[in-house]
């Protein structure tokens, strides 16, 4: 997958590989600009070409490549066996049509219900997503929610038709904290109750520590660590997990000063050679700046992509 | 929005007595006598200046004429001409020609332009993009005459014999539609290029993300969630474009011989029939005023965010 900008050719993934099976939780963390929401747009196939080109690669779903598909076979994917919410829930909906409407929409043009019909699936999905008196707030228009109440509509409208798999694109990053951990309850009870697949993509590890299963970590368009949530935090196998949990603030640490990773993440036209994460890293040696490391296989299904992974699992 | 309402309402009041007090007083204040060259080569009859002066008030102060004038005015009177000629029946044969013509620039202007707008919003950069771009530069940059006498010229007998340019003095739908297309040329240019980049400025909108996001059909993404977003402004636009589209018909009208208000107002100007110009003028100030209102009682329906306490 590659962006073509006016700068020269961006590798914005490059041998990103994930799989999600019913009702299991896969995070997929990383900075701004890892990757990680490109990655969910691909699977969508939502990006815009151009600038946006997926020159190989497969997406299976239910067994069936996706990139093969016929765009039509693609839409009708979109939402049905696959739906995505977003971050910023307030532009995400359509300003100027009702939350019932833009629920609605869905279950009458892909299931061809009737608008009574519709309209009382919609408050039932208003009501799943625990939005008090959905009844009378089916008919209100995006701006008259607030933050979190305007997640939960997004989440309703992206149940509508059943998903199989749902991608979670930052849900809670524009939201309070106390709305952030509402939202991802909401999210995990649903998840189970539907037996539904998820990817929450996120830069918060405090989220990812509470609701997902596995992990794969993003840097620079690739994944460099994947592990089960246990054992990522327990002892992390690649130096940037391994940075990025010791930027976090810690109760008995106080007072002493937060630790963050040195350097800006590389340009994405511009990736250095060898080990993308090498200018930054606290264990770089000269075998990172002339050879991109292979998946180190950690066992119990661990991955990383780093020269001493070994090592450093073991020191973790 | 009832409250919104009544306040806009009254809000027109003190607006119409201003306008219509300027455009009374610029017409009667000048420094000019009123009668020079009405009666022929001959200084008029002492008789008729005194009979007229008295008729038309202009005997009173500026602001008692005014106010007399405009009694007159809300009980339907909109006086009489020097020779006589009553200022409401000339209207009341003129203004509907004008407003039909302005309906029919009105519909061209919006379907034409609003079609141009989108199809080049979503292709940018595109054969058609370059081409509407420099045809709308072509019009905006053309004087409206120069519009008219060339489609008229060109289209009629005298060019390609494509259609018959003539309007009769009691013109039919299909008779308009020419001197409807130039009179809204200007306009239509204006709205496809606001158009245009309403469309370019949503298209990457997160909601349109969205909808593609929901499986939505391109045809609803495009039809529904894009379009209904892009043409608040545009819609804004074309309300009060009725308004300007009557005050500048004196040009179209003038080109093709059509018997409607410009041609009235024009002749009132020319032969100084003061009062069949304020009347006109304040009838198009009426029109300015409620289609203004209009607009903004349609915005808030259009933008449900905007809501008037």
């Amino acid at each position: 997958m590659e962006f073509r900008t006016r700068d020269g050719v961006a590798k914005v993934l490059n041998g990103v590989s994930y799989h999600v099976s019913a009702g299991e939780t896969l995070a997929v963390l990383g900075e701004s600009g890892s990757g990680k929401s490109v990655t969910a747009q691909t699977i969508m196939g939502i990006l815009d070409t151009p600038p946006g080109f997926v020159t190989n690669g497969t997406i299976k779903f239910r067994g069936e490549d996706l990139l093969t598909q016929s765009a039509e076979e693609r839409r009708q994917v979109r939402g049905e066996g696959i739906a995505m919410i977003f971050q910023d829930a307030l532009s995400a909906l359509n300003p100027v049509f009702t939350i019932g409407f833009q629920i609605e929409e869905q279950l009458k043009v892909r299931r061809g219900m009737s608008k009574a019909d519709a309209r009382k699936r919609a408050i039932e999905l208003l009501d799943q997503v625990k939005i008090p008196n959905a009844k009378g707030r089916v008919s209100d228009y995006p701006h008259q929610f607030s933050g979190g109440m305007r997640q939960r509509a997004m989440i309703a409208m992206s149940l509508a038709l059943d998903p199989e798999l749902l991608i979670a694109d930052e849900p809670t990053t524009a939201l309070d904290v106390t709305v952030q951990a509402q939202i991802m309850d909401l999210l995990a009870e649903i998840q189970k109750e539907r037996d539904m697949g998820m990817i929450l993509i996120t830069h918060d590890l405090g989220v990812v520590a509470d609701v997902a299963d596995r992990i794969s970590v993003m840097y620079a368009g690739r994944i460099v660590e994947h592990a089960d949530v246990y054992e990522l935090f327990r002892a992390p196998g690649h130096p940037y997990t391994e940075s990025l949990l010791e930027s976090l603030p810690r109760v008995d640490l106080r007072g002493q000063e937060l630790k963050t990773i040195k350097g800006l993440p590389p340009s994405l036209t511009n990736i250095p050679p060898g080990c993308p994460f090498n200018p930054r890293c606290p264990r770089v040696f000269d075998r990172c700046v002339s050879e991109v490391p292979a998946a180190h296989n950690l066992g119990m299904g661990r991955t990383s992509r780093c020269h001493i992974a070994e090592e450093v699992v073991a020191r973790g | 929005m009832g409250r919104y309402v009544l306040r806009r309402l009254l809000q027109l009041i003190p607006v119409f007595l201003g306008t219509t007090f300027l455009i009374y007083a610029l017409v009667w204040a000048i420094p000019q006598d009123p009668f020079a060259g009405k009666c022929g080569q001959r200084p008029c009859d002492p008789a008729y200046i005194a009979e007229m002066s008295q008729k038309l008030n202009l005997n009173d102060p500026l602001v008692v004429q005014y106010f007399k004038y405009l009694g007159n005015l809300l009980v339907g009177d909109f006086g009489t001409t020097f020779n006589g000629v009553s200022v409401g029946e000339q209207i009341a044969t003129s203004w509907p020609i004008t407003l039909k013509m302005g309906i029919i620039a009105l519909i061209i202007e919006a379907v034409i332009g609003i079609i141009a707008g989108v199809l080049t919003g979503l292709r940018k950069q595109g054969f058609l993009d370059n081409l509407v771009l420099v045809s709308t530069l072509f019009l905006i940059s053309l004087p409206v005459f120069v519009t008219g006498f060339v489609l008229r010229l060109y289209l009629g007998p005298q060019g390609f014999d494509f259609m018959d340019t003539s309007v009769s003095s009691d013109p039919t739908f299909g008779e308009l539609i020419l001197p409807g297309f130039v009179l809204g040329s200007l306009s239509m240019a204006y709205v496809a290029r606001l158009t245009r980049s309403s469309i370019v400025e949503n298209r990457r909108a997160d909601y349109v993300r969205t909808a593609i996001a929901k499986g939505q059909p391109q045809s609803r993404v495009v039809g529904i969630h894009l379009l209904r977003n892009s043409l608040i402004p545009v819609i804004t636009f074309l309300g009060t474009d009725l308004g300007s589209l009557m005050g500048g018909a004196i040009v179209t009208e003038g080109v093709f011989n059509i018997n409607g208000i410009g041609g009235l107002i024009f002749r009132g100007i020319q032969e100084k029939e003061g009062i069949m110009v304020t009347g006109i003028v304040t009838l198009l100030v009426l029109v300015y005023l409620l289609m203004s209102l209009i607009v903004d009682l349609l915005y808030a329906v259009l933008d449900p965010r905007i809501r008037y306490e």
